[in-house]
């Protein structure tokens, strides 16, 4: 309990730093915002996120039920494949799907051209939007969702059917009402990174609440709006994580069983080429037509970008994704376990606070743990002077302490969700089975719980080391000096609109996260036995 | 025993004074990005020994960087790619004035803080681009044009979110006030083809498809974008050049730099701006982008002189940062996404 308190009060210091802007409040641009800007881009907030979440759900959800529950030609390559988008940023999808979609882009002109034809729906749209966004976030409840399909939904199925219930009534009415923890789990990362989303949302030119907080930081010159804005927007968030909370806290989960592989359902010719035909298209549509144009436009600028220098960017970005993921996935770990200990209101309050910081605009996160540890190094700074005749002007600013500190407090959620919906899944009558037994709360975690929670844990540890792979603002604003990653090769390229030349590194980012990905399909697979 | 005191620490001090000397560096926050500073950073260690440390992120978060690092700031310069930064860095009191006849020499009055806090390095000229195959140079004149009816459906802009579009509106304020500006961009919005875009590079294409015949972009977008499709119909106008009044000329903003208040090595921060305006650094600080020189004595690039001559506007580019608040919401007010 003790130390979900103190990770949760870590995330608190970005929080009340957000917060601690409403003591200067510049009361012409909050005006000027609420009267011309706030209205509509309420309304498409609120849209995005609706549309997203119906996107990467159905998404989700379906491909998840496909390639756990049914057999189809091709099932064991879509199974792990599926994954793939996770290692694309969403705005290099909307990039791709812009110049391939748009006026001037192939498509239009060669129908415009070959057979005069006009009107295509516009992809710089609200619709445009959403289905990038779904496209490229869909993984998230993909993969967490297979997750509870593939150890609960064929008894589930059976048992279903056993009552009478046909096998579209036995998926609508029991298998997927019993994996909505995990589903949900999915969705709200989902929901949050789109939020949250500022590259994506600047391509199509679509104003959301984000894009409101950096046009009063960069354009208005106001740091305080910014910050003022950011606190309604993680404040909502926290509503509705709450709220989602208290819906599912009534039903109690576990376990029925384990294994769907040995039955599987034998889908009809027909239906198993439909199947194929939709798992193909998400694939295509989210992954090998983005990763072909980034091939193609890395092609043309390879021969005078890629230098000896490169193997230090990916370095950087592997090691610190790899740093991350570890720290992240053993502070979800006890989180979530003493959330397990020690069930409560307190400790619900405690998770929620502390995996907050996945909805903050990424740059604002930033410099809430920037002024912080400033304030803190200039004080160390003084009395180092003062006492010791240090001579410097940085501590802990500039090392890789505070980097990674800044990515557990950004992506806490994302290593909590798979782990706590894994936890959630092991009965209790094993606790109590093992406690008979003479276990301990240690030799509980350690021998009984680790090993269940395998898959959780590779998928935690996978998800987090993607994205902070992809991350951008903490990674430019807290590296040290010559701490270049791909990421921040991404922004040297695309912040004069050069995104041709940006291709290099985005590919290698998709090349390095492809390989956890792969790992994580292959060691779960084994751990299923 | 005094005297060899005092000796010792002589010797101290001078070993103190003499360390950073061995290894003089300039640390340098830079929202320029790193493909077009860093062969210039390069030629100055090369020619002085100098070693030139830097960081690069977008203007925002380096200044909040450099307000929460208050005094330990390790940078002793700030490098940006619009004027309206370093007027707000100025105004936040994160630079410190600058005494150099160089720069005052190299550095026309219009393009500089009158403060002498932040000096231009390279100009870049936002100006008309239109499709050759659909206008003729006789019918465009003006920015103030473009909102004429004859345009209605024709034109097509990149979003207001960009700052190069503020400073151009900014610009229009000082001669025409926030009212009639307003009315003009709102004659913009309302000759829009569609919806704006994300970037120059973008609007140039929608222009050469058809989409639209005419769009206003920063002319190094346009050079990069010819050099690697030379056959799309795109020209370049220079507008306003007729205007006397304080509109006329084409809108500039600059590439810039300045010393930060709690410069380390101000002194080495003042030599490496002063370096980059120099004839020599300033062929390459332009040729690297195809931007303008700032410096009046220096050329520039062969394809950006291809393009002509042309009148600057030279309201002093500070204005774009004092009135940008202005623009921005005055943008917001007409509808220009």
């Amino acid at each position: 309990m003790l130390f979900a308190l103190a990770v949760a009060a870590l995330v608190l210091v970005p929080v009340a730093v957000t917060f601690s802007s409403f003591a200067r409040v510049e009361g012409d641009i909050l005006a000027h915002l609420t009267e011309f800007v706030l209205p509509e881009l309420v309304g498409n907030t609120l849209w995005l996120v609706l549309g997203v979440a119906i996107g990467v759900g159905v998404l989700g959800v379906s491909l998840a039920w496909l390639t756990a529950m049914c057999e189809f030609p091709g099932r064991r390559l879509f199974d792990w494949a599926l994954l793939l988008p996770l290692a694309l940023p969403a705005y290099v999808t909307a990039f791709v799907a812009i110049g391939l979609l748009d006026f001037t882009g192939p498509l239009q002109t060669w129908l415009r051209e070959s057979w005069g034809l006009t009107g295509l729906p516009e992809i710089r749209s609200r619709g445009g939007v959403i289905l990038v966004m779904s496209l490229a976030l869909y993984p998230y409840v993909y993969l967490i969702a297979k997750n509870a399909f593939a150890t609960q939904g064929a008894i589930a199925l059976e048992a279903a059917q056993s009552l009478g219930l046909s096998r579209t009534q036995g998926f609508f009415r029991v298998a997927l009402p019993m994996a909505r923890p995990w589903i949900a789990a999915g969705m709200m990362l989902a929901l949050m990174e789109t939020l949250a989303d500022f590259g994506t949302m600047a391509i199509f030119n679509y104003d959301t609440f984000t894009t409101a907080i950096y046009k009063a930081w960069y354009s208005l010159f106001s740091l305080p709006a910014a910050a003022q804005l950011a606190s309604i927007l993680i404040l909502f968030v926290l509503v509705a994580v709450v709220f989602e909370q208290r819906s599912r806290t009534r039903m109690r989960y576990g376990a029925v069983g384990r294994g769907a592989a040995s039955r599987r359902i034998k889908l009809s010719p027909a239906l198993a080429g439909l199947a194929l035909l939709y798992a193909g298209a998400v694939l295509a549509a989210a992954f090998l037509i983005p990763i072909t144009q980034l091939a193609l436009w890395t092609r043309d600028v390879i021969a005078a970008d890629l230098d000896a220098r490169y193997w230090a960017f990916a370095w950087h970005s592997v090691l610190l994704a790899g740093m991350g993921a570890l720290m992240v996935v053993a502070v979800a770990l006890l989180l979530a376990y003493a959330g397990r200990q020690r069930p409560g209101p307190a400790m619900m309050w405690t998770q929620r606070l502390a995996t907050l910081g996945y909805a903050f605009p990424g740059a604002v996160l930033a410099v809430g743990l920037f002024i912080p540890v400033a304030a803190l190094d200039n004080w160390l700074i003084d009395t180092g002077r003062a006492w010791f005749g240090f001579d410097g002007n940085e501590i802990l600013k500039g090392t890789l302490l505070v980097m990674l500190l800044a990515y557990l407090v950004r992506f806490l959620a994302v290593g909590f969700g798979p782990i706590d919906s894994g936890l959630h899944r092991i009965s209790r009558n094993i606790d109590e089975a093992a406690k008979n037994l003479g276990t301990g709360a240690a030799g509980l975690l350690t021998r009984v719980h680790l090993p269940m929670l395998r898959a959780s844990l590779l998928t935690a540890a996978t998800l987090t080391f993607v994205d902070i792979m992809k991350e951008m603002p903490i990674t430019l604003m807290t590296r040290p000096f010559g701490w270049d990653t791909l990421a921040v090769r991404v922004f040297e390229m695309t912040s004069e609109g050069e995104w041709e030349r940006a291709a290099l590194p985005s590919l290698a980012i998709v090349i390095a996260g492809i390989i956890p990905i792969i790992l994580m399909t292959w060691r779960g697979a084994h751990s299923h036995g | 025993m005094k005297p060899t005191l005092t000796r010792l620490l002589a010797a101290l001090a001078f070993t103190a004074a003499a360390l950073p000397a061995l290894a003089e560096e300039v640390v340098v926050y830079s929202a320029r990005n790193e493909q077009l500073i860093k062969p210039l950073f390069d030629a100055y260690t090369r020619e002085t020994g100098v070693q030139v440390k830097f960081i690069t992120d977008k203007e925002g978060p380096l200044m909040a960087r450099l307000k929460a690092e208050g005094k330990n700031t390790p940078a002793d310069m700030l490098l940006t790619v619009d004027a309206g930064n370093l007027w707000q860095a100025s105004e936040e009191g994160l630079l410190r004035p600058i005494r150099s006849q160089t720069l005052l020499a190299n550095v026309p009055a219009h393009l500089r803080d009158p403060d002498n806090e932040w000096f231009g390095l390279s100009v870049r000229a936002r100006t008309i681009v239109y499709n050759t195959g659909k206008v003729k140079p006789a019918e465009l004149s003006t920015y103030e044009d473009l909102a004429s009816p004859k345009w209605k459906g024709r034109l097509c802009l990149r979003t207001s979110k960009k700052v190069y579009n503020q400073s151009l509106v900014a610009m229009m304020i000082t001669e025409y006030g926030e009212g009639k500006t307003e009315d003009m961009v709102r004659g913009w919005v309302g000759n829009l083809a569609t919806a704006p875009f994300p970037d120059d590079t973008k609007v140039m294409e929608a222009v050469a498809a058809g989409q639209c015949d005419v769009t206003l972009v920063n002319t190094y977008y346009f050079g990069r974008l010819m050099e690697k499709s030379p056959n799309l119909p795109l020209a370049i106008f220079w507008p306003n050049q007729n205007l006397k009044n304080k509109a006329a000329g084409v809108h500039v903003n600059i590439s810039g730099a300045g010393v930060t208040r709690h410069a380390k090595n101000p002194a080495g921060a003042q030599k490496l701006i002063e370096w980059l305006s120099s004839d020599k650094a300033q062929n390459l600080f332009a040729d690297v982008n195809l931007e303008y020189p700032v410096n009046p004595k220096v050329s520039p690039d062969k394809t950006v002189a291809a393009w002509g001559g042309f009148k600057q506007n030279l309201i002093n580019v500070k204005e774009a940062g004092s009135l940008q608040t202005k623009a921005v919401k005055l943008m917001d007010r007409a509808g220009y996404k």
